[in-house]
Order: structure tokens, then C-alpha cells, then sequence
């Protein structure tokens, strides 16, 4: 339709490309990581952090001593809890911005299929059982996995999968697991496991090792590049179902291989570190505000940004007081504040 | 060319088709008239292969649609949804981009080739200025524009519309009328629903009426839209109201005459 009060010049260039945007998170990203690792009950300045690693690369060359010093304060006390922050931070922006976009619904959270209540009944439910750390780790994992099969068992038993009665399917099998996890705390040991469930559930990234992360890395690594590969297809589900098969997108098969990589990558971070709330709803949307709503774009800023979220609030967890925070109260407190920030930037796409 | 023949559809145990055949090439403009609840939409539905018929069989140029590749089909044959509300604020262009999923496949990023394709299909449709403007915020009209851009970009020359008009003003309506027109015109094969007996009088080359689950009767706007046949698809009794040439203007309500007016 011809306007006539606007210009009609086009642009031959997208705005968006005018400067890139896309390049600032991973920048912070990488800033953020050499600062977490600068931080601590022993500081060191930035430079001495980018010097020792320099060094490590062979790129220089440090005293013995100092190097000795530096690397078990860098490499064996801080980089695991590190990598930790990155990767749990990474992976629940990711999934948080997979399942807004495939749930067409910018308030749906990694949560939302019931996986985070899954995953702590499963937690608390290998603590009562021994408390063994692989255990634990394990029946976090599993847990987190049987709610979503339960939520998506629901959906398709009676709603034939349709987003609607997948989120109510989510709902009805978080609020099992929540109340299956009242029963293990009712059954808990109050001096010994009750505290210790109550701290796992809290969140940490205290307690990671770097064997622990090896072996979760790797399919968070995969899980998230694949997501970040999927971001077109993503833009197209947010449209509506009948628009991206129109588009030659394979629906069914998009939504699934989302749901169960979504779903495996935040199960493994409660692996990982316990419950953490927050991030994945707030993280996508300071994304957006970065480089926009497109998927392929937007799911390499959130990874980005996730990290640096994280990264900052364990800093804070590890350095406000002299005894550490647990990280989900940091992000949650830290959440509700930026949250209402962002809430006012995007109101006024909201409101309609 | 596509086309749909004989198709039987039922919808949980109520039957919506009941063979009806519909063909859409190259170069027309094409009205599919129905009541609501009709089956209008599941016939486009099952035209673009998004349903599947429970009898009858889609054809594009001869070759049967069900073991198509979805991608070489998109390539052919476009989908323009009713006007809605994205849930987040893609731009304008980002929405045009998005047909060039099927030429590019969902791995592959967008290239130059593909921002130009989008580029040409927004300039076509004298939308190149909203370009950077999120669809959420552009108005009714200017949104089905951008989801017609799509189609453009997905270099498809049959374009299959559900209620393009619907929901927008008269001048938007008379406007994306006359702009479908000229793309049936320029060589692109045209088929939309509506409900209004009144739009496909103009510029069509074909209507085709639904009625029952069946097409009831194919034609000319001329051979098709009497007042009889609004009588049967609507129980309503109207006059057609023809211009001194006897083509026919607009459909009347009997008994409504402006004369009564004071």
C-alpha cells in the first residue's frame, strides 16, 4: 500500500547490520570470564589473570613460583566453578529462549515442563537414599526427565500434543514432583538430610570438580550448538505451526528434538548446581533487547549473556559476605530487579 | 498448477468436505465463497497438504502432493495465513525473510541472494519502507502485506489465501484487492477465501461457491454470484444491483430499498 505521509526510500542495507550487535555478548562474555577469575578471597588484578594466561598458551613466560601460585589458584580452585557458571548460565538462556520461542510465549521459562521440580524430587530423593554425590547427580537427572515424559505424556493422551495442553501437561507434572518432593523432605533425616536438601535446592557451584564437568559438558556443549542451529526453524514455529510446515519446516520433529534437548540441557544443570531460577526467563529477554527476536541471532546472545549473568552473580555469591551465598537466592534477588527494568523496555511490544 | 478433486474430510466424526474439487493456475484470481464453518479453510488446508483428506486426492501439475518434499512444494505453492499477532517483534523484514526457508533450508544462514529476493518481494508490494519496522507494530493491513511479502520471497508462483481481507478497513481492503488483481495479472496464480459475496464481483476470473462440503458451482463472477445462489448459501433474499453496462455492482438485501429512506 502506498503511504503517502511516509517516505518510500528503502534501505538496501538491514538496519540491523549497520553495527553488530551480535558481537558485544560474547565480547562481555569474555571480559566476564577473566574478571570471575580475577575475583576472589585472593584478588588479583585483570592483567596478572590475562598474564598467567598468556603464559599457560606459552605465549610468555612467567617466574616457576608465581606460575605454581597462579595456576592452583586459577586453574584448580576457580576456573571449575567457573566453567560451571558458564555453561549452567548458558544452557538455561538457551533453553529459556528455545522454549519461549516454541511455546510462542515470552513468560514461559526453562521450568516449564516441570523439569526443574523433577529434577530437585530426584535430587532430594538420592540424598535420603545415601547421599552419594554421583547418586544424587543422577537421580537429579532422571527426575527431570520422568516429569517431562509425564508432562508430555499428559499433552498428547489428551490434548494431541497441542501447545496449550503441553503447558498444562508441564503444570500438572511440576505440581506432582513439587509434592513428591514435600514427601522426601517429610521423610528426611531433619539434623543431616533435610539441611543438606534444603542447600542442594538452593543452588551452588561450590561443589563442582572438573571430572564432574567433563562428562556434563559434552552434551551441554552439543545441546546448546544445536539449539543456536535450529534458530531459523524457531522463528518459524513462533508464527504458527501451519505457517512453518507451509514453509517446508518439519514441525513435529523440530518441536520434539527442542523439547528433549531443551529439557536434557537444564536437567544437566541441575545436575550440576541445584536449582537456579530466574535466568532463563530474564536472559532472553536482555537478549532481545540486544540483537532482536530473530532465533539464529538471538540464541548465540542469550548463550553469551546467560554466562555473564552467572558469571556476576556467583562474583557476588562467592564475594559479598565472608561465607558464600547460595546462587539461586543471588540470581533471584538479582532477577527480580533487572527483570522490571526489562519489563519497561518491552512493555510497549507487550501491551498489545 | 494444483489441484484438489474429490475430497471427503471429516473433522472428529462431523464431515466438513464432501468432495469438493478445486483447482488453482497460474494467472487467475480465484474467490472461494462459503458461509462460516463452511470448510473453507480446511479445503486450503488440504490443498497446501497441511491436512490430509480422508478421500480425494491434491496435485500439483499432475504429480500427487502426499510424498512431496515440503521444501520443493513451498517452492511452489505459498501459504498467506489470516492477518494475527506475532508473539514476539519480528520486523517486517524479518518476517519476509522467513520465506526463504524452503530455498534455503532452516540450517543455512540467509545470503546476500536471499536479502535481495526479500528486498524485491517488499519493494513489490511498496512496502520497502516499513522494512525495519516490527510487524507487531505496523497496522492490519500493512501486516498481511508483509505475510504476502513472504510468499513472494518464497519465489512461489501460487499463492493460497485464507480471508486475506478480513479484519481490514475498506480502504485496505479495496487496496489488497486491486494488488491481488495486479499479481494475478503479472502471472501468479491467486486463490482466497471470504464470506463476502461483494469482493469477488470484481477482478475475478473465477468464484467458486461452497456449500455443503461441495463446490456447488464454478464460474465466472457473472455466471456465479445470482441471487439465487446467495439465497442458497446464506438464506438470505438480496437484489444484485448492476451498473448501466449490466455488470453486476453489489448485492442488496430485498426490501431494503434506500427509496424508504427519509
Amino acid at each position: 500500500m502506498v503511504s503517502t505521509a511516509r517516505p518510500t526510500t528503502t534501505a538496501t542495507v538491514p538496519k540491523s547490520l549497520n553495527w553488530p550487535r551480535w558481537f558485544v555478548a560474547p565480547l562481555l562474555a569474555l571480559l566476564a570470564t577473566v574478571l570471575a577469575l580475577s575475583f576472589g578471597r585472593y584478588p588479583l588484578p585483570a592483567w596478572e589473570t590475562l598474564r598467567f594466561l598468556a603464559a599457560s598458551t606459552g605465549l610468555t613466560s612467567m617466574e616457576p613460583d608465581r606460575y605454581a601460585l597462579l595456576h592452583n589458584l586459577i586453574v584448580e580452585i576457580r576456573l571449575p566453578r567457573i566453567l560451571a557458571a558458564i555453561l549452567v548460565g548458558a544452557s538455561l538462556s538457551v533453553s529459556g529462549a528455545s522454549y519461549q520461542a516454541l511455546f510462542r510465549n515470552p513468560l514461559v521459562s526453562p521450568g516449564l515442563l516441570g523439569v526443574l521440580a523433577g529434577a530437585s524430587a530426584g535430587a532430594a530423593l538420592g540424598i535420603i537414599l545415601g547421599g552419594n554425590w554421583l547418586l544424587v547427580q543422577a537421580s537429579a537427572f532422571l527426575g527431570g526427565l520422568a516429569a517431562v515424559g509425564i508432562g508430555v505424556g499428559i499433552a498428547h493422551l489428551f490434548g494431541g500434543g497441542s501447545l496449550v495442553m503441553l503447558i498444562l501437561g508441564g503444570i500438572l507434572s511440576g505440581a506432582l514432583f513439587t509434592s513428591l518432593l514435600s514427601v522426601v523432605k517429610y521423610l528426611a533425616d531433619p539434623y543431616n538430610q533435610l539441611p543438606a536438601i534444603v542447600y542442594w535446592l538452593m543452588g551452588s557451584l561450590g561443589q563442582v570438580n572438573l571430572n564432574d564437568m567433563a562428562w556434563a559438558a559434552v552434551p551441554m556443549v552439543a545441546g546448546i550448538v544445536l539449539l543456536c542451529l535450529l534458530g531459523r526453524a524457531l522463528d518459524a514455529l513462533a508464527m504458527g505451526d501451519d505457517e512453518a510446515q507451509a514453509l517446508g519446516v518439519p514441525v513435529r520433529t523440530v518441536r520434539l528434538v527442542t523439547i528433549a534437548t531443551a529439557t536434557l540441557v537444564s536437567a544437566l544443570t541441575v545436575s550440576i548446581a541445584g536449582m537456579i531460577g530466574w535466568i532463563g526467563l530474564i536472559v532472553p529477554h536482555i537478549a532481545r533487547l540486544l540483537v532482536g527476536p530473530g532465533n539464529a541471532r538471538l540464541l548465540p546472545a542469550a548463550a553469551s549473556l546467560g554466562a555473564v549473568f552467572l558469571l556476576c552473580a556467583d562474583s557476588l555469591a562467592r564475594n559479598l559476605f565472608a561465607t558464600e551465598l547460595p546462587i539461586g537466592i543471588v540470581t533471584e534477588l538479582l532477577g527480580i530487579p533487572v527483570f522490571l527494568i526489562v519489563l519497561s523496555r518491552v512493555r510497549r511490544a507487550w501491551a498489545q | 498448477m494444483i489441484e484438489a478433486r474429490d475430497i471427503h474430510f471429516a473433522y472428529r466424526g462431523r464431515r466438513v468436505l464432501t468432495g469438493a474439487t478445486l483447482s488453482l493456475a497460474p494467472g487467475e484470481l480465484v474467490c472461494l465463497l462459503g458461509a462460516n464453518g463452511a470448510g473453507k479453510s480446511t479445503l486450503l488446508k488440504i490443498l497446501l497438504g497441511l491436512l490430509k483428506p480422508a478421500a480425494g486426492k491434491v496435485s500439483l501439475g499432475g504429480t500427487p502432493i502426499a510424498g512431496m518434499d515440503r521444501r520443493k512444494l513451498a517452492q511452489c505453492l505459498a501459504y498467506v495465513p489470516q492477518v494475527h499477532a506475532a508473539p514476539f517483534p519480528y520486523t517486517v523484514r524479518e518476517v519476509a525473510l522467513m520465506g526463504r526457508l524452503p530455498v534455503t533450508g532452516m540450517f543455512r544462514a540467509a545470503h546476500a541472494a536471499d536479502h535481495q529476493a526479500v528486498q524485491r518481494a517488499l519493494d513489490h508490494l511498496a512496502i520497502g519502507h516499513l522494512a525495519d519496522r516490527p510487524y507487531t507494530e505496523v497496522s492490519g493491513g500493512e501486516r498481511q502485506l508483509a505475510l504476502i511479502a513472504r510468499a513472494l520471497a518464497q519465489d512461489a508462483r501460487l499463492l493460497v489465501m485464507d480471508e486475506p481481507l478480513a479484519g481490514l478497513d475498506y480502504g485496505h481492503q479495496v487496496r489488497l484487492l486491486a494488488r491481488l488483481e495486479s499479481l494475478a495479472e503479472e502471472g501468479y496464480g491467486v486463490l482466497m477465501t471470504t464470506h463476502d459475496p461483494d469482493q469477488p464481483l470484481h477482478g475475478c476470473q473465477r468464484v467458486a461457491m461452497l456449500i455443503d462440503g461441495c463446490i456447488a458451482s464454478v464460474g465466472t463472477p457473472a455466471d456465479v454470484l445470482t441471487p439465487e445462489a446467495i439465497y442458497q448459501l446464506y438464506g438470505i433474499r438480496v437484489d444484485l444491483l448492476r451498473a448501466a453496462d449490466g455488470n453486476g455492482l453489489a448485492f442488496r438485501p430485498t426490501g431494503r430499498s434506500t427509496a424508504c429512506l427519509p
